[in-house]
């Protein structure tokens, strides 16, 4: 692989960019692999990535229906933090956002990872005390993290409506080095670096069905023919209910659309992100200067990745109130994505009933910035058995009442 | 924008109007039940690509809970019945096996 | 120069002119001009930067596709960025400038990119800035935040002065777009008795029609347009909005349109923009065509313009964009605008017609009046940098050799059309590849289906890929037909006017001219010219494999800027598809999204903002309250009272005040935001018994108990005091936030579970209000209101009784959240602040004074009560909280009963609550974790509990909280250590968790 850096982009002017070569390349599916991902979006192709890196597993194929990235990798809107409070999502997550810091070296791919900062704003009595409580668990847990006043915030938000009338910002959880990254970068660093380790990225490959004997996974069948390995990751994120089908067992997952939406781009006015869950709207600007807003899921089953409007509405509503500079911008774009929810609401990375079939899906509205963690805790789950990022969110969880619930500093008004 | 009739008042309900309430026909498990049938009638709910059975209430209108049969992929609606059932209507069933032919009753459980 | 033309212009009113700025110099237009056609009347051609390179950019396009001319508009508390020219109708007063340069648009310091273009080819971005790692952050970041963005950010502290409205309609047909197809659809529709809608986004009816030419029924297109509007107008079923543009087709037949109301001519009466809400049985998208650029190098420079657009300005604003324009074309249509310059007495020196077949008689015509007609010729370059001028010209077939130079100022460029499929396409209507008109049309198989599962969108005319005015009548009044069919009218058959075209000869795709075109010239060849993306960055994006449509889109930027690339995404797809080798239909594209063109935010939020925001609920006592400055905080979406602080006492000095002024003597609770549901029926009993954890059925008319609430995954919800009226009646109090939920769960209990028990519930939340009074003398103060019997005897701990006083009607709840003696007085709403006021003039002679919810949350805290949302979070269950007393052992089953079996929630290694006490007697920090030895596997601290409540006690002069702590109960008198976030580490004590009053003698007197 040609490495990528100024030199060698001044190198390739030269000749007009003729000379550069495939960021991935195209193969042909093998008869067997050591063992086959089915998903390339950014969860599944990191997956393959850190067994290669960490463990020397190499002989790799990811397999995608579409086009990589095509899902929610590129659907999101870009926020990496680990301000979570349980304990298994705050590892995960802030492993995540630690191997972000140097991501782009790693993979010789410049994701623009962007610590610009991301601040919770806690606009009710009960999110304060909720936000606190969060601080003193991230400070255990090796999360920075800090609560910080109004007039803090205000300082770094100049375009926050501070004073409400509504719901007043009473404060904020601040985690400085939380931010985004460019999306479909992450996917293309990770295939791009995949690829140059052997790994076989197939696209346009769909799973028909999941071939096992005596309890372990064989293989699978593709339209492009039956594939051997010894072992399988479905990381397939709206899609895992249909594969875990094919394999034989069922998900406590049911699928939703949520929607974003971006403004026409200005000129930079707003160098954090920031999330308001007591109205239910988030905001960043990105690096093309556009307002990247995200706001709530549908509350029904949906796979069209078509959203209904008024949710759109609401959060609109609720970011004007809280940005009324935004009222005269306009929406550029809007769009769905299809989202796993589990019974708690955090994901499931975890051996399945069926022998050396592991699965890794119900991110949720969060798996963006899980990516990297994600990735490298599922290859140490494949590798060897067991992981302490993973343990956790074991798919038997819901059985025992072993929930990992982080809607509780949302909780309840009294 | 979904637009479901309310059996109840007879409304064509905007959606704006209804809050969902997940899966229909739910046999519910109390003490005594086994762990694997109570963690099936909790969390592992039915999520097909396809028909689905679910339920509804009429939250900002009559306030009364109902059941739809939809297409989760074209989110067609094939009808909508009386909540107080423990499955559906034979004839919903018979207008999703005119719309969807070679569908039964649960094939997807 | 662009300059006006003396005559001409049909959109004009040339007797009003109109002033305006630009840039900050005053420039004068007449009333009926885009701000586009005034700029280009005063020949200011140039009117931005692009993004990346900040080349000079000047209008494309006349319309809604225009992807240069974006301007900030107004300023201020009224600036709007990125405002399209083109859309802009021209007013007094209008101030716009120009966007992305600095220091001036005629001197940009960042053009110097356009020098760096070679090095700053498609994602170069991604391979480079990543060492050294630290520069990123620090060097490169900031340097490339600093260059995002085109239009100017709004200042912080603006408020939009301006207002917004929602309108909802339903009909049964909504025609969108109000050229000849959509107004011959609606005719017909109309006319077969449908209630129509007809929508059109600019200000005027008719579209190209009556500048493209052509009759109808022998008489030219404009009279045919008059005449419909005329007939269309006067039908009763039919309403008609211009300035009104289809944004967004959704599913169930619900579609946004945005109606401009009053941009054109601000002012402060009414709402600007008004957001619709259709509800449509039928949709008719007759939403015309975009003409497509042609690529060659050099085809970005200002005076370049599509053919259409040339025309448009010519015909419709009397505006000529040069004295010299060369035609250049692949198709017939481009004549019309070489014949109509020439018609105005301008120089056409050329018509490039990339076909080596030339055009059909449409050419005649242009040759006839003395143009040039160059067949299978091509623009090899365009001389000029801020503005054309000359072309130089080679062959189509070959790679560029330059075979003469002309000399011109302007450029008319038609690539062919591609019809307008946006709206077809929201909501899930395919496309099909049509090769003979090279272009994607929508396939009729494949439209949107609503809520039957039967399509609900139909293309009518140009946007449907009719292209002659006969063939797109004739689909329009068919798609009447078939809409006004669909909704059960009676439609006679589609009957559509005669009308009558030249005939044209095929339009032959040329997606790079000249085909051979070398690399230097592919650098030069714009596809997108906002976002500066050129052929040779696509073909770069399929060298380095990314080969899917979406891919390359998101490599090179294409079609993401704010024309979301309504020019450029098919020129890039089939430059895409040419470099991977395959038909275009195999290519695909990429996914049409909502909206058409972007919508103000304004629009979208709609009349709800400020106050109305979210409405606040009122207590009956809502107006005392603000009245005796309280501060408030929001609870729900109510706001209670916090404290009541007076004079410059602080919220702390006002909550002790309150607390001890209510332990000693007397004090009262605005408590009507507590949830009140009346559960009544045979079964109520029994319903309750599988509600709550306690048993209820047991409980005696007359009598109080307190009760707890599990979700059925087993975790504590909600809790409450509920009271049983009669035998078949009881009423259940539910927390703040909690009666609406409760309410519905309850419902959803009885309407899909148990439907076959006798129950109703009502929420009679705000029928009443309620107030509690609190303290050794409540009695004293009731009795003196007199009425009813509140003794001891009479009206015991945890009973209730029906009576008057004061002379009003109500019901005392003997019950205490406070450990103090206490009546919580239910009235009827309209009597609660009679009642209040009461209260206080009687309760004057013991200081009577309001507490507020922080006194409350004190007080509680002090008897070691819990609190809904403090104490539990959605993960504790009541055996975590001590709470086993309250849980039936008779009962068989109740809501959460199975969940709680399971192994997690019997783990005696649940932390339980205890109450804490820091040794130094300080307040232990909220939210803070009590630490244990080591670190888990992940490298976390380990902890062995949580702080859920803890305050300053007034009471007791000292810090005290409840928490959850690993083996809590078994370990009273155990200190534990809470480190803060201050650095600090706070040790405390594991007690007993109620710290007064423990014997509860207080409340029972």
């Amino acid at each position: 692989m040609k490495r990528y850096s100024v030199f060698a982009v001044a190198r390739e002017a030269a000749r007009y960019h003729t000379g550069w070569e495939r960021a991935w390349k195209s193969p042909e599916p093998k008869k067997k692999y050591d063992v086959i991902i089915i998903g390339a979006g950014g969860h599944g192709l990191a997956t393959a990535y850190y067994l290669g890196k960490n463990f020397g597993i190499r002989n790799v194929a990811i397999l995608e229906k579409g086009w990589l990235g095509g899902g929610n990798t590129g659907r999101n809107t870009t926020i990496i933090r680990s301000n979570y409070l349980q304990d298994p999502s705050a590892a995960i997550y802030e492993k995540s956002r630690s191997l972000y810091e140097d991501l782009s070296q790693d993979l010789n791919y410049n994701i623009m990872f962007s610590p610009r900062g991301v601040m919770m704003l806690a606009q009710t009595e009960h999110e304060v005390r909720g936000y606190l409580r969060t601080a003193h668990a991230n400070a255990l847990q090796g999360v920075e993290t800090r609560f910080i006043k109004p007039d803090e915030v205000k300082k770094l938000v100049p375009i926050i409506n501070i004073d409400g009338p509504r719901y007043p910002v009473l404060g904020a959880l601040w985690q400085p080095r939380g931010g985004t990254a460019r999306h479909d970068a992450v996917a293309w660093g990770y295939a791009r670096a995949c690829s140059d380790m052997g790994m076989d990225v197939i696209q346009k490959c769909e799973v028909t069905g999941v071939r096992q004997e005596g309890g372990r996974v064989v293989g699978v069948d593709t339209n492009r023919g039956a594939i051997d390995c010894d072992k399988l990751g479905i990381v397939v994120a709206g899609h895992s209910g249909v594969l875990a089908e094919m394999a034989g067992f069922r998900l406590p997952i049911e699928s939703v659309a949520l929607q974003a939406l971006v403004s026409e781009p200005i000129k930079p006015c707003m160098d954090v992100v920031v999330m308001a869950n007591t109205v239910h709207g988030y905001m960043s600007q990105s690096d093309k200067g556009e307002m990247v807003i995200g706001g709530g899921a549908d509350g029904y089953n949906n796979y069209t990745q078509r959203g209904s409007f008024h949710h759109i509405e609401e959060t609109v509503r609720a970011l004007i109130e809280t940005f009324p500079m935004i009222s005269r911008l306009k929406m550029l774009r809007q769009w769905g994505g299809i989202v796993d929810m589990t019974g708690d609401r955090s994901p499931i990375l975890s051996k399945t009933p069926l022998e050396n079939c592991f699965i890794n899906c119900g991110w949720g509205t969060g798996g963006f910035k899980a990516i990297p963690g994600s990735g490298w805790g599922f290859a140490e789950l494949m590798a060897k058995g067991s992981s302490p990022l993973c343990d956790e969110f074991s798919m038997f969880r819901f059985r025992e009442g072993k929930f990992i619930d982080e809607s509780v500093a949302a909780g309840v008004a009294h | 924008m979904l637009i479901l009739e309310c059996p109840y008042c007879g409304l064509h309900a905007d959606e704006t109007e209804l809050a969902p309430g997940g899966e229909a026909h739910l046999k519910r498990f109390g003490p005594g039940s086994s762990d694997d049938d109570f963690e099936g009638y909790l969390f592992m709910r039915e999520n097909p690509k396809g028909v689905h059975f679910e339920r509804w209430r009429h939250a900002n209108g009559c306030g009364k809970w109902f059941h739809a049969a939809r297409d989760t992929n074209t989110l067609e609606v094939f009808g909508t019945y009386s909540a107080q059932t423990t499955e559906p209507p034979q004839d919903i069933k018979d207008k999703i096996s005119a719309r969807r032919p070679g569908w039964t009753w649960r094939e997807f459980a | 120069m662009s300059t006006r033309l003396a005559q001409g212009g049909r959109f004009l009113n040339r007797a009003r002119k109109v002033n305006f700025t630009f840039n900050g110099q005053h420039l004068t237009g007449h009333e009926g001009d885009t701000l586009a056609s005034a700029l280009l009347a005063q020949g200011q051609m140039m009117v931005g930067r692009s993004f990346k390179y900040h080349r000079p950019r000047g209008m494309v396009a006349s319309g809604a596709e225009e992807p240069n001319a974006l301007v900030n508009l107004g300023s201020g508390n009224r600036l709007e960025p990125n405002q399209r020219a083109t859309t802009t109708e021209l007013f007094d007063g209008l101030t716009a400038t120009s966007q992305n340069h600095w220091p001036s648009l005629e001197f940009d310091v960042g053009a110097v990119n356009t020098y760096f273009s070679r090095f700053l080819p498609a994602g170069f971005y991604y391979k480079m800035f990543m060492y050294p790692r630290a520069f990123w952050k620090h060097v490169y970041e900031p340097f490339i935040r600093q260059s995002a963005g085109l239009g100017r950010a709004p200042e912080p502290h603006v408020r939009d002065e301006d207002t917004y409205e929602h309108f909802y309609a339903f009909v049964d047909v909504l025609v969108i777009g109000g050229g000849v197809a959509g107004l011959q659809a609606a005719l017909t529709a109309g006319r077969a008795g449908a209630q129509v809608l007809l929508i059109e986004q600019t200000a005027h009816w008719g579209g190209r029609a009556p500048v493209d030419g052509g009759t109808v029924d022998g008489k030219p297109a404009a009279e045919f347009v008059d005449a419909a509007l005329a007939e269309l107008r006067g039908m009763k079923n039919v309403v008609l909005r211009d300035r009104c543009m289809g944004a967004g087709v959704y599913d169930h037949g619900y579609v946004l349109a945005y109606e401009r109301i009053s941009d054109h001519a601000p002012g402060p009466a009414g709402p600007r923009h008004r957001l619709w809400r259709l509800r449509c049985k039928q949709v008719v998208t007759a939403t015309g065509a975009i003409e497509r650029p042609l690529s060659f190098a050099g085809n970005d420079i200002p005076g370049v313009m599509l053919a259409s657009a040339v025309r448009d300005y010519a015909v419709n604003y009397g505006v000529s964009i040069g004295d010299r324009t060369v035609v250049v074309t692949n198709n017939d249509d481009a004549y019309r605008t070489a014949i109509t310059l020439k018609g105005l007495g301008l120089e056409v020196p050329a018509i490039i017609d990339a076909r080596a077949g030339g055009g059909g008689a449409l050419a005649d015509e242009a040759r006839a009046l003395g143009i040039r007609v160059e067949t299978g010729k091509a623009i090899a370059k365009v001389k000029g940098a801020k503005r054309v001028e000359g072309v130089a010209i080679c062959a189509q077939a070959g790679e560029g050799a330059v075979l003469e130079e002309i000399k011109c100022d302007a450029v008319a460029m038609s690539g062919g059309w591609s019809p307008v499929v946006h709206l077809w396409s929201h909501c899930g209507g395919k496309l099909t590849w049509d090769d003979a008109q090279a272009m994607f049309r929508p396939n009729a198989d494949l439209a949107p289906t609503g809520a039957a599962g039967e399509a609900f969108v139909i293309p009518a005319g140009t946007a449907n890929g009719y292209m002659g005015l006969a063939e797109v009548l004739a689909d329009a009044a068919a798609a009447g037909v078939a809409a006004a069919k669909a909704v059960g009218a009676k439609p006679k058959k589609a009957e559509a006017p005669q009308a009558s075209t030249p005939d044209e000869a095929p339009i032959e795709p040329v997606w790079l001219m000249p085909q051979g075109a070398d690399i230097k010239l592919r650098m030069k060849a714009w596809l997108d010219f906002q976002n500066d993306v050129k052929v040779s960055d696509v073909q770069l994006a399929a060298r380095e494999g990314f080969e899917s449509v979406e891919h390359a889109k998101r490599y090179t930027t294409l079609g993401m800027a704010t024309d979301q690339g309504k020019l450029s995404n098919i020129n890039g797809l089939a430059i895409l598809s040419d470099a991977l080798g395959q038909p275009i239909p195999q290519t695909g594209t990429t996914t049409f999204r909502p909206p058409y063109t972007p919508i103000s935010m304004g629009a979208i939020a709609g009349e709800a903002r400020g106050k109305v925001f979210q409405p606040i609920r009122r207590t009956p006592l809502q107006d005392w309250h603000e009245g005796q400055g309280a501060y408030f905080e929001p609870v729900g979406h109510w706001r209670r009272p916090y404290c009541y602080p007076r004079g410059e006492e602080s919220h702390a000095q006002a909550v002790a005040r309150e607390i001890n002024q209510t332990r000693g003597s007397l004090g009262m609770l605005d408590a009507s935001t507590l949830g009140k549901l009346i559960v009544k029926g045979p079964d109520a009993g029994k319903f309750l018994d599988m509600l709550y954890t306690n048993m209820m059925s047991t409980l005696k008319p007359g009598r109080c108990r307190y009760g707890l609430m599990c979700s059925e995954n087993g975790f504590l919800m909600d809790d409450g005091v509920v009271a049983r009226i009669h035998d078949d009646t009881f009423l259940c109090h539910t927390t703040t936030g909690g009666a609406d939920r409760i309410h519905a769960h309850m419902e959803e209990w009885l309407q899909t579970e148990w439907w076959d028990w006798q129950v109703y519930v009502a929420n009679v939340t705000e029928q009443y209000g309620q107030i509690a009074v609190v303290g050794p003398d409540a009695r004293k103060v009731l009795e003196k209101l007199g009425g009813m019997d509140v003794s001891k005897d009479t009206l015991p701990f945890m009973a209730w009784a029906d009576g008057e006083l004061g002379g009003i009607a109500c019901r005392v709840y003997r019950i205490s959240f406070s450990g103090e003696l206490s009546y919580e007085i239910a009235v009827d709403a309209g009597h609660a602040r009679a009642l209040w006021d009461k209260l206080l003039e009687s309760g004057a002679e013991f200081n009577v004074m309001p507490y507020g919810t922080e006194a409350l949350h004190v007080m509680r805290a002090e008897k070691g009560f819990i609190m809904i949302g403090d104490e539990t979070d959605g993960t504790v269950i009541p055996q975590d909280l001590g709470l086993d007393w309250a849980i039936s052992k008779k009962k068989e089953d109740y809501i959460g009963k199975r969940a709680q079996e399971r192994s997690h929630m019997t783990d005696p290694r649940r932390w339980k609550l205890v109450g804490l006490e820091t040794v130094d007697g300080s307040k232990l920090p909220d939210g803070a974790y009590a630490v244990a030895d080591g670190k888990n596997a992940n490298g976390q601290r380990n902890v062995q509990g949580r702080v859920t409540s803890t305050y300053h006690s007034p009471t007791l002069g000292r810090g005290i909280a409840m928490g959850l702590v690993l083996n809590g109960p078994d370990r009273m008198g155990e200190v534990i250590e809470f480190p803060g976030t201050d650095g600090k580490t706070y040790k405390a004590r594991i007690v007993d968790p109620v710290f007064f009053d423990k014997d509860g003698e207080k409340q029972n007197v």
